[in-house]
Protein backbone atom coordinates (compact mmCIF):
# COMPACT_ATOMS: atom_id res chain seq x y z
CA UNK A 1 0.00 0.00 0.00
CA UNK A 2 0.91 3.63 -0.72
CA UNK A 3 2.78 5.71 2.06
CA UNK A 4 0.05 7.38 3.99
CA UNK A 5 1.24 11.65 3.60
CA UNK A 6 -1.40 12.78 6.45
CA UNK A 7 1.79 11.18 9.21
CA UNK A 8 4.02 13.96 7.64
CA UNK A 9 1.82 16.68 7.73
CA UNK A 10 0.71 19.90 10.04
CA UNK A 11 -2.40 18.55 10.38
CA UNK A 12 -3.73 22.03 11.94
CA UNK A 13 -2.96 23.58 8.37
CA UNK A 14 -5.28 20.66 7.02
CA UNK A 15 -7.27 21.47 4.42
CA UNK A 16 -4.34 23.36 2.64
CA UNK A 17 -4.74 26.66 0.84
CA UNK A 18 -4.14 25.24 -2.61
CA UNK A 19 -6.84 25.47 -4.82
CA UNK A 20 -9.10 22.06 -5.96
CA UNK A 21 -7.30 19.94 -8.77
CA UNK A 22 -4.04 21.90 -8.01
CA UNK A 23 -1.12 19.66 -8.71
CA UNK A 24 0.96 21.14 -5.85
CA UNK A 25 -0.19 18.48 -3.19
CA UNK A 26 0.39 15.43 -5.84
CA UNK A 27 4.11 16.69 -5.92
CA UNK A 28 4.13 17.02 -2.10
CA UNK A 29 2.63 13.63 -1.60
CA UNK A 30 5.74 12.57 -4.21
CA UNK A 31 8.31 14.35 -2.35
CA UNK A 32 7.15 12.75 1.22
CA UNK A 33 6.68 9.42 0.00
CA UNK A 34 10.66 9.76 -1.67
CA UNK A 35 11.56 11.04 1.78
CA UNK A 36 9.88 7.77 3.36
CA UNK A 37 11.18 5.32 0.50
CA UNK A 38 14.45 6.15 0.79
CA UNK A 39 14.33 5.68 4.78
CA UNK A 40 15.30 9.41 5.95
CA UNK A 41 13.84 10.65 9.24
CA UNK A 42 12.02 13.67 8.75
CA UNK A 43 14.70 15.59 11.10
CA UNK A 44 17.03 14.88 8.54
CA UNK A 45 15.58 16.73 5.45
CA UNK A 46 14.84 20.66 5.49
CA UNK A 47 12.47 21.99 3.38
CA UNK A 48 13.58 25.35 1.78
CA UNK A 49 11.05 27.24 -0.43
CA UNK A 50 10.89 30.88 -1.54
CA UNK A 51 7.57 32.52 -2.79
CA UNK A 52 4.29 31.50 -4.52
CA UNK A 53 2.00 28.75 -4.43
CA UNK A 54 5.16 26.19 -4.38
CA UNK A 55 6.45 27.98 -1.57
CA UNK A 56 2.93 26.79 0.36
CA UNK A 57 4.64 23.44 0.55
CA UNK A 58 6.47 24.05 4.26
CA UNK A 59 3.48 25.25 5.62
CA UNK A 60 2.27 22.38 5.20
CA UNK A 61 5.14 19.65 5.67
CA UNK A 62 6.17 18.47 8.92
CA UNK A 63 9.83 18.43 8.17
CA UNK A 64 12.34 21.07 9.06
CA UNK A 65 11.22 23.94 6.63
CA UNK A 66 11.79 27.68 6.19
CA UNK A 67 10.12 30.05 3.64
CA UNK A 68 12.79 32.69 2.32
CA UNK A 69 12.57 35.70 -0.10
CA UNK A 70 11.38 35.42 -3.75
CA UNK A 71 13.45 33.64 -5.22
CA UNK A 72 16.28 32.97 -3.37
CA UNK A 73 15.24 29.86 -2.09
CA UNK A 74 18.65 28.06 -3.30
CA UNK A 75 20.55 31.04 -1.65
CA UNK A 76 19.83 30.21 1.66
CA UNK A 77 19.58 26.81 0.72
CA UNK A 78 23.56 27.34 -0.42
CA UNK A 79 24.64 28.74 3.46
CA UNK A 80 22.88 26.05 5.06
CA UNK A 81 24.19 23.60 3.12
CA UNK A 82 27.45 24.41 4.08
CA UNK A 83 27.13 24.87 7.48
CA UNK A 84 24.89 21.44 7.92
CA UNK A 85 26.50 19.05 5.02
CA UNK A 86 25.18 16.57 6.60
CA UNK A 87 21.39 17.11 6.13
CA UNK A 88 19.31 16.49 2.71
CA UNK A 89 18.61 19.82 1.63
CA UNK A 90 15.49 20.00 -0.62
CA UNK A 91 14.34 23.49 -2.26
CA UNK A 92 10.77 23.39 -3.74
CA UNK A 93 10.11 26.40 -6.38
CA UNK A 94 8.22 27.21 -8.65
CA UNK A 95 8.50 28.31 -12.67
CA UNK A 96 8.16 31.97 -11.54
CA UNK A 97 9.90 31.59 -8.34
CA UNK A 98 12.43 29.50 -9.50
CA UNK A 99 13.33 30.66 -13.17
CA UNK A 100 12.34 34.70 -13.49
CA UNK A 101 13.21 36.15 -10.33
CA UNK A 102 15.48 33.35 -9.53
CA UNK A 103 17.06 31.92 -12.34
CA UNK A 104 20.23 33.84 -11.20
CA UNK A 105 20.45 31.54 -8.08
CA UNK A 106 19.23 28.78 -9.93
CA UNK A 107 22.01 28.87 -12.98
CA UNK A 108 24.66 29.28 -10.13
CA UNK A 109 24.10 26.72 -8.44
CA UNK A 110 23.62 24.14 -10.48
CA UNK A 111 27.12 25.55 -11.63
CA UNK A 112 28.48 25.08 -8.25
CA UNK A 113 27.11 21.59 -8.29
CA UNK A 114 26.21 22.25 -4.66
CA UNK A 115 24.23 19.09 -3.41
CA UNK A 116 21.09 20.24 -3.04
CA UNK A 117 17.60 18.98 -4.51
CA UNK A 118 15.71 21.49 -6.26
CA UNK A 119 12.26 20.48 -7.39
CA UNK A 120 10.82 22.74 -9.90
CA UNK A 121 7.31 22.99 -10.05
CA UNK A 122 5.58 23.82 -13.43
CA UNK A 123 2.47 24.93 -13.86
CA UNK A 124 3.02 27.08 -16.55
CA UNK A 125 1.93 30.39 -14.48
CA UNK A 126 2.45 32.67 -11.60
CA UNK A 127 -0.52 31.40 -9.66
CA UNK A 128 -0.68 32.77 -6.31
CA UNK A 129 0.13 36.75 -7.23
CA UNK A 130 -2.68 36.43 -10.13
CA UNK A 131 -2.28 34.36 -12.85
CA UNK A 132 0.41 36.38 -14.59
CA UNK A 133 2.44 34.89 -17.66
CA UNK A 134 6.18 33.06 -16.17
CA UNK A 135 8.69 31.99 -18.01
CA UNK A 136 7.50 28.87 -18.85
CA UNK A 137 4.07 29.89 -19.93
CA UNK A 138 4.02 28.53 -23.72
CA UNK A 139 3.78 30.80 -26.20
CA UNK A 140 0.32 31.69 -27.56
CA UNK A 141 -1.17 30.65 -23.99
CA UNK A 142 -3.69 33.27 -22.23
CA UNK A 143 -2.57 35.07 -18.69
CA UNK A 144 -3.57 38.06 -17.16
CA UNK A 145 -0.45 39.85 -18.81
CA UNK A 146 -0.71 38.54 -21.53
CA UNK A 147 -4.65 38.47 -22.85
CA UNK A 148 -3.95 38.31 -26.84
CA UNK A 149 -1.47 35.46 -25.46
CA UNK A 150 1.63 34.74 -24.78
CA UNK A 151 4.65 36.08 -27.65
CA UNK A 152 7.78 34.78 -26.01
CA UNK A 153 9.67 31.38 -26.08
CA UNK A 154 9.76 29.08 -22.93
CA UNK A 155 13.29 27.70 -21.20
CA UNK A 156 13.62 24.25 -21.06
CA UNK A 157 13.91 24.56 -17.48
CA UNK A 158 16.25 21.23 -17.59
CA UNK A 159 18.36 21.63 -20.68
CA UNK A 160 19.20 25.39 -18.92
CA UNK A 161 20.25 23.51 -15.58
CA UNK A 162 22.25 21.13 -17.75
CA UNK A 163 24.37 23.30 -19.49
CA UNK A 164 24.60 25.12 -16.20
CA UNK A 165 26.28 22.07 -14.49
CA UNK A 166 23.23 20.37 -12.45
CA UNK A 167 24.62 16.60 -12.10
CA UNK A 168 21.24 15.31 -11.71
CA UNK A 169 18.24 16.22 -13.91
CA UNK A 170 14.74 15.05 -14.71
CA UNK A 171 11.04 15.38 -15.35
CA UNK A 172 8.33 14.50 -14.07
CA UNK A 173 4.48 14.91 -14.34
CA UNK A 174 1.97 14.95 -11.93
CA UNK A 175 0.10 12.73 -13.86
CA UNK A 176 3.33 10.24 -14.26
CA UNK A 177 3.61 10.09 -10.17
CA UNK A 178 5.10 6.82 -9.74
CA UNK A 179 7.87 7.97 -12.47
CA UNK A 180 8.09 11.62 -10.36
CA UNK A 181 8.10 10.05 -7.16
CA UNK A 182 10.96 7.85 -8.45
CA UNK A 183 13.06 10.82 -9.82
CA UNK A 184 12.90 12.25 -6.62
CA UNK A 185 14.04 9.81 -4.48
CA UNK A 186 17.20 9.50 -6.71
CA UNK A 187 17.40 13.24 -6.71
CA UNK A 188 17.76 13.40 -3.53
CA UNK A 189 20.25 10.28 -3.29
CA UNK A 190 22.46 11.89 -5.82
CA UNK A 191 25.42 13.70 -4.58
CA UNK A 192 25.61 17.36 -5.96
CA UNK A 193 23.00 19.57 -7.64
CA UNK A 194 20.08 17.73 -8.41
CA UNK A 195 17.08 19.40 -10.40
CA UNK A 196 13.52 17.65 -10.98
CA UNK A 197 11.12 19.93 -13.18
CA UNK A 198 7.05 18.59 -11.78
CA UNK A 199 4.97 19.25 -14.67
CA UNK A 200 2.01 20.36 -12.96
CA UNK A 201 -1.45 21.48 -13.47
CA UNK A 202 -2.80 25.26 -12.35
CA UNK A 203 -6.56 24.95 -12.84
CA UNK A 204 -7.78 27.87 -11.39
CA UNK A 205 -4.86 30.63 -13.00
CA UNK A 206 -4.01 28.45 -16.39
CA UNK A 207 -6.44 25.92 -17.25
CA UNK A 208 -9.73 27.90 -16.95
CA UNK A 209 -7.84 30.79 -19.00
CA UNK A 210 -6.59 28.17 -21.76
CA UNK A 211 -9.67 25.93 -22.69
CA UNK A 212 -8.67 23.28 -20.30
CA UNK A 213 -11.55 23.82 -17.79
CA UNK A 214 -11.26 20.80 -15.43
CA UNK A 215 -8.08 19.85 -13.47
CA UNK A 216 -8.51 16.26 -15.29
CA UNK A 217 -8.53 17.98 -18.52
CA UNK A 218 -5.23 19.25 -17.51
CA UNK A 219 -3.87 15.94 -16.46
CA UNK A 220 -5.21 14.05 -19.54
CA UNK A 221 -2.91 16.88 -21.29
CA UNK A 222 0.10 16.04 -19.68
CA UNK A 223 -0.75 11.96 -20.35
CA UNK A 224 -1.38 13.05 -23.89
CA UNK A 225 1.68 15.13 -24.37
CA UNK A 226 4.37 13.85 -22.28
CA UNK A 227 7.01 11.36 -23.88
CA UNK A 228 9.61 9.17 -21.96
CA UNK A 229 13.29 9.52 -22.89
CA UNK A 230 13.38 6.21 -24.03
CA UNK A 231 10.49 6.01 -26.36
CA UNK A 232 11.98 10.12 -27.41
CA UNK A 233 14.81 7.79 -29.30
CA UNK A 234 13.13 6.42 -31.68
CA UNK A 235 11.04 9.68 -32.78
CA UNK A 236 12.40 12.24 -35.30
CA UNK A 237 12.07 16.11 -34.66
CA UNK A 238 8.66 16.54 -36.05
CA UNK A 239 6.72 13.37 -34.20
CA UNK A 240 8.45 14.77 -30.92
CA UNK A 241 7.32 18.41 -32.17
CA UNK A 242 4.72 20.04 -29.05
CA UNK A 243 5.66 17.14 -26.92
CA UNK A 244 7.15 17.08 -23.05
CA UNK A 245 10.33 14.70 -22.68
CA UNK A 246 10.25 12.81 -19.00
CA UNK A 247 12.60 10.53 -17.72
CA UNK A 248 16.32 10.91 -16.06
CA UNK A 249 18.38 13.24 -18.57
CA UNK A 250 21.81 13.40 -16.50
CA UNK A 251 23.15 11.36 -13.76
CA UNK A 252 26.84 11.99 -13.52
CA UNK A 253 29.41 12.41 -10.65
CA UNK A 254 31.45 15.43 -10.80
CA UNK A 255 33.22 17.32 -7.55
CA UNK A 256 30.62 18.49 -5.01
CA UNK A 257 30.95 22.08 -3.87
CA UNK A 258 30.57 21.09 0.15
CA UNK A 259 32.90 18.59 0.38
CA UNK A 260 35.44 20.59 -1.89
CA UNK A 261 34.90 23.10 0.60
CA UNK A 262 35.74 20.76 3.55
CA UNK A 263 38.78 19.64 2.31
CA UNK A 264 40.12 23.28 2.26
CA UNK A 265 38.80 24.15 5.32
CA UNK A 266 40.62 20.97 6.80
CA UNK A 267 43.58 21.70 4.60
CA UNK A 268 44.04 24.91 5.68
CA UNK A 269 43.41 24.35 9.29
CA UNK A 270 46.66 21.99 9.14
CA UNK A 271 48.75 24.78 8.21
CA UNK A 272 51.05 26.16 10.47
CA UNK A 273 49.03 28.60 12.71
CA UNK A 274 45.62 27.32 10.57
CA UNK A 275 44.20 26.59 13.97
CA UNK B 1 -17.15 -11.86 -3.87
CA UNK B 2 -14.73 -10.58 -1.13
CA UNK B 3 -13.84 -6.95 -0.67
CA UNK B 4 -10.01 -6.99 -0.57
CA UNK B 5 -9.55 -3.26 0.14
CA UNK B 6 -11.02 -0.61 1.78
CA UNK B 7 -10.95 3.22 0.85
CA UNK B 8 -10.87 6.19 3.60
CA UNK B 9 -12.39 9.03 2.41
CA UNK B 10 -11.60 12.29 4.04
CA UNK B 11 -14.48 14.69 3.55
CA UNK B 12 -13.04 17.68 5.33
CA UNK B 13 -10.44 18.10 3.06
CA UNK B 14 -11.60 16.60 -0.20
CA UNK B 15 -11.69 19.64 -2.47
CA UNK B 16 -14.11 17.83 -5.10
CA UNK B 17 -11.41 18.18 -7.90
CA UNK B 18 -12.82 14.42 -9.37
CA UNK B 19 -9.06 13.82 -10.02
CA UNK B 20 -10.17 10.31 -8.50
CA UNK B 21 -13.58 10.20 -10.34
CA UNK B 22 -12.00 10.88 -13.38
CA UNK B 23 -8.81 8.76 -13.41
CA UNK B 24 -9.52 5.35 -11.31
CA UNK B 25 -8.67 2.64 -13.43
CA UNK B 26 -11.67 1.05 -12.04
CA UNK B 27 -14.25 3.52 -11.45
CA UNK B 28 -14.97 2.98 -7.88
CA UNK B 29 -15.64 6.51 -7.41
CA UNK B 30 -18.60 9.08 -7.50
CA UNK B 31 -19.91 12.15 -6.33
CA UNK B 32 -22.29 13.02 -3.51
CA UNK B 33 -24.69 16.18 -3.91
CA UNK B 34 -21.49 18.39 -2.91
CA UNK B 35 -19.16 17.00 -5.34
CA UNK B 36 -17.10 15.50 -3.21
CA UNK B 37 -15.82 11.79 -4.06
CA UNK B 38 -17.68 8.64 -2.53
CA UNK B 39 -16.92 4.92 -2.77
CA UNK B 40 -19.13 3.36 -4.93
CA UNK B 41 -17.71 0.21 -6.23
CA UNK B 42 -15.38 -0.67 -3.83
CA UNK B 43 -15.55 -4.44 -5.02
CA UNK B 44 -13.92 -3.18 -8.24
CA UNK B 45 -10.76 -1.76 -6.35
CA UNK B 46 -7.90 -3.72 -7.50
CA UNK B 47 -5.73 -1.67 -4.64
CA UNK B 48 -3.46 0.33 -7.16
CA UNK B 49 -3.52 3.30 -4.72
CA UNK B 50 -3.42 5.72 -7.94
CA UNK B 51 -5.68 7.43 -6.04
CA UNK B 52 -4.25 7.89 -3.14
CA UNK B 53 -1.20 9.06 -5.20
CA UNK B 54 -3.26 11.37 -7.74
CA UNK B 55 -5.44 12.78 -4.43
CA UNK B 56 -3.84 16.69 -4.52
CA UNK B 57 -5.67 17.03 -0.91
CA UNK B 58 -4.35 14.12 1.01
CA UNK B 59 -8.07 12.64 1.72
CA UNK B 60 -7.63 8.97 0.64
CA UNK B 61 -5.95 6.72 2.45
CA UNK B 62 -6.44 2.47 0.59
CA UNK B 63 -5.92 0.28 3.16
CA UNK B 64 -5.41 -3.91 2.18
CA UNK B 65 -7.58 -5.93 3.98
CA UNK B 66 -7.08 -9.12 5.94
CA UNK B 67 -8.46 -11.25 3.36
CA UNK B 68 -6.11 -9.67 0.21
CA UNK B 69 -4.16 -13.14 0.63
CA UNK B 70 -7.00 -15.26 0.38
CA UNK B 71 -9.30 -13.34 -2.44
CA UNK B 72 -7.42 -13.57 -5.71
Amino acid sequence: MAVHVDRYLRLHKMPHIWCPGCGNGIVLGALVRAVAELGCSRDEVVVITGIGCSARTNAIIDFNTFQTTHGRALSFATGFKLARPEMKVVVVTGDGDGLAIGGNHLIHSARRNIDITTILINNSIYGMTGGQHSPLTPAGSYATTAPYGTLEPVFDACRLVEGAGATYVARGTAYHVVLLQRLIARAISHKGFAFVEAVSQCPVGFGRRNKMRTPSEMMRWQKDHAVTVKAAAGMSREQLRGKILIGEFVNRNLPELTEVYGRLIREAQSRPGGE
Amino acid sequence: MLTRYSIELNHAWCKACRICVDFCPKKVFGVNESGRAVVVNIEKCVGCTLCELWCPDFAIKVEGSEQSGEAS
